[in-house]
């Protein structure tokens, strides 16, 4: 079967204000709404559009994570993916990790795309595509802002620094997601209920076969140091006589 | 335990990009530090001259193959693993070039990564960023063995010249593999400075209304040899190419200058700029959150206030 494998994370929602936690042992995340990271939720769109085109037969989305991430693998379902896998992991999981848990689905599942958001929006890691990918040694597009398939290749824009740049990788091959990949569609309340009776796998990273190892202890958490705020100048005179008196013009 | 650091030298076949630099730096914060900088091209000699000047480079070791003619993560990654062995620390830039190369090197490594390294307080404490910079984390290496880190540019000083370090030859031969193909880059020509070595920058948000409302900018940045940026806002509504947005998923500058036109100061934005030295805001909404960060705001019409600016500068 042409499957699509894809990567999904729960985290705090874009739209919540970030509060580290008093004594700077974390950030706050009780009673904070939680989402798919948007980069994945692009990652089940490109997916969807993919087996809705006709060029792959199922899509198939896995997180690892405690048992509250089964919440996003249903809104995945619901938007449309045809089954979940769920890897029971609890604490710390860091990108290698990561990768590995999801290497082992690849290995069972033999997709011919992995598709994962370039960077989760919590800890802003954009690791585990380029670690799968070479844990898997397959290629890796990241940052794709268009992806074009043809038989056993794919033709894949990247945003960089310079501009556009287009490589071209056989498959299978892992891709990330930039932001102007696509616009993920809205779920639908059917569609919710519909989830409900897609299946949804449940396995552990023991029964994989991965070591939860933790190498980078997160230490210490603390808010960003503030800018002083500012003044305000009535006019473009005065803006050009503020700045020349400091210097900068 | 001394750190060998090994810092991936990013450039474009002829000059060593600013990233490198900064790397450079980075590593030096760390006293007594052994510093390679590794070239990997077709030909390195010019590249690996630029990168033998910098202060606290102890060598630079040059791995040459027809192969890296283009910056192919899934070629360059098993080459510098090939040369890993010795080094405590493999470091890159955190440029779209840094973070796609590093994490596969981690990757052929088992190694775990930093991500986004905004100070190294010791060979095994690094500070970070996280939550689009809205807290800043310091992680602590556990159980020893080798690091990947990629280095945030916007907070270090890129290394002074000066040095004329060895110049050494790796013999790599790994297996290298040809799934991966480049195709084309387009990215728009332009005399101005580039956005993220810029001393001065100006920066359009959708307020601007369209690619031809950005000439505006362009004309004021040209007086001031400034570089030009976008929101992602201008971006997504087509004004200004990818290439030019600043912010969290774009990119994250330090400016002596940093003028924010028509923005509104998404968080993401200022994510990407709050390592500015100085930054204006012009805006026509006084309650705009971008008057928050901002040593001189300005209410008012951008259309009147950059050509009067122009103006005044002439």
């Amino acid at each position: 079967m042409k499957r699509i494998l894809v990567g999904i994370k729960r985290v705090v929602d874009y739209n919540v204000r970030i509060r580290v936690k008093p004594d700077n042992t974390g950030v706050i995340t009780e009673g904070v709404k939680m989402s798919v990271n948007p980069f994945d939720e692009i990652a089940l769109e490109e997916a969807l559009r993919i087996k809705e085109r006709g060029l792959a037969e199922e899509v198939l989305v896995a997180t690892v994570g405690p048992a509250d991430v089964q919440q996003q693998l249903r809104t995945a379902l619901a938007m449309g993916a045809d089954r979940a896998v769920h890897v029971q992991a609890d604490g710390v999981i860091e990108p290698l990790v990561a990768a590995q848990a999801l290497l082992k689905i690849v290995e069972k599942e033999q997709p011919f795309l992995v598709i994962l958001g370039k960077q989760a929006i919590d800890d802003d890691n954009g690791q585990t595509g380029q670690m799968l990918a070479a844990l898997w040694n397959r290629p890796q597009a990241t940052y794709a802002s268009k992806v074009e398939l043809s038989g056993e290749t794919a033709r894949v824009t990247r945003e960089v620094d310079a501009g556009l740049e287009t490589l071209e990788v056989d498959l299978p091959a892992v891709l990330t997601t930039d932001l102007r990949l696509n616009e993920p569609r809205y779920v639908k309340l059917p569609d919710i209920m519909k989830a409900k009776k897609k299946p949804l796998d449940v396995t552990n990273l023991a029964a994989l076969g991965v070591e939860p190892r933790v190498r980078l202890k997160p230490a210490r958490f603390e808010p960003p140091p503030q800018r002083q705020k500012g003044i305000r100048v009535k006019d473009a005179a005065e803006l050009v006589d503020a700045l020349k008196k400091k210097g900068l013009l | 335990m001394t750190a060998k650091i090994l810092i991936v030298a990013e450039h474009d076949g002829q000059k060593l990009n600013v990233s490198t630099a900064k790397c450079v730096s980075a590593a030096r914060t760390l006293a007594g530090a052994d510093i390679t900088v590794a070239v990997c091209a077709v030909d390195a000699a010019a590249v690996a001259a630029q990168a033998a000047q910098l202060a606290g480079v102890n060598r630079v070791v040059s791995i040459e193959n027809p192969a890296n003619a283009h910056a192919l993560a899934a070629v360059l990654a098993p080459q510098l693993a090939a040369i890993a062995a010795p080094y405590t620390h493999l470091f890159g830039p955190s440029t779209t070039f840094g973070k796609d190369l590093m994490a596969r090197l981690a990757g052929l490594l088992d190694a775990p990564q930093v991500s986004d390294i905004m100070a190294i307080e010791s060979a095994t404490r690094f500070r970070r960023p996280i939550f689009a910079g809205n807290a800043i984390l310091t992680v602590e290496l556990e159980g020893g063995g080798k690091l990947v880190g990629t280095v945030r540019a916007a907070s270090f000083e890129a290394a002074p010249g000066g040095n004329s370090a060895p110049i050494e030859k790796a013999a790599v031969s790994v297996p290298l593999p040809t799934h991966t193909r480049f195709v084309s880059v387009s990215a728009a020509k332009s005399d101005r400075p580039d956005l993220q070595t810029a001393r001065r920058v100006i920066s359009g948000g959708r307020a601007l209304g369209s690619a031809d409302g950005f000439k505006i900018l362009y004309s004021l940045a040209d007086k001031l040899g400034a570089a030009v940026g976008a929101s992602r806002a201008a971006v997504d509504a087509g004004y200004a190419p990818n290439e030019m947005q600043v912010g969290q998923t774009g990119k994250i500058i330090a400016p002596e200058l940093y003028v924010a036109v028509g923005i509104s100061g998404a968080i993401q934005h200022l994510t990407g700029i709050k390592d500015a030295r100085t930054i204006v805001a012009i805006n026509k909404d006084g309650e705009a959150p971008i008057f928050e960060v901002a040593d001189f705001g300005l209410v008012g019409d951008l259309f009147q206030v950059i050509p009067e600016i122009e103006r005044l500068l002439s």
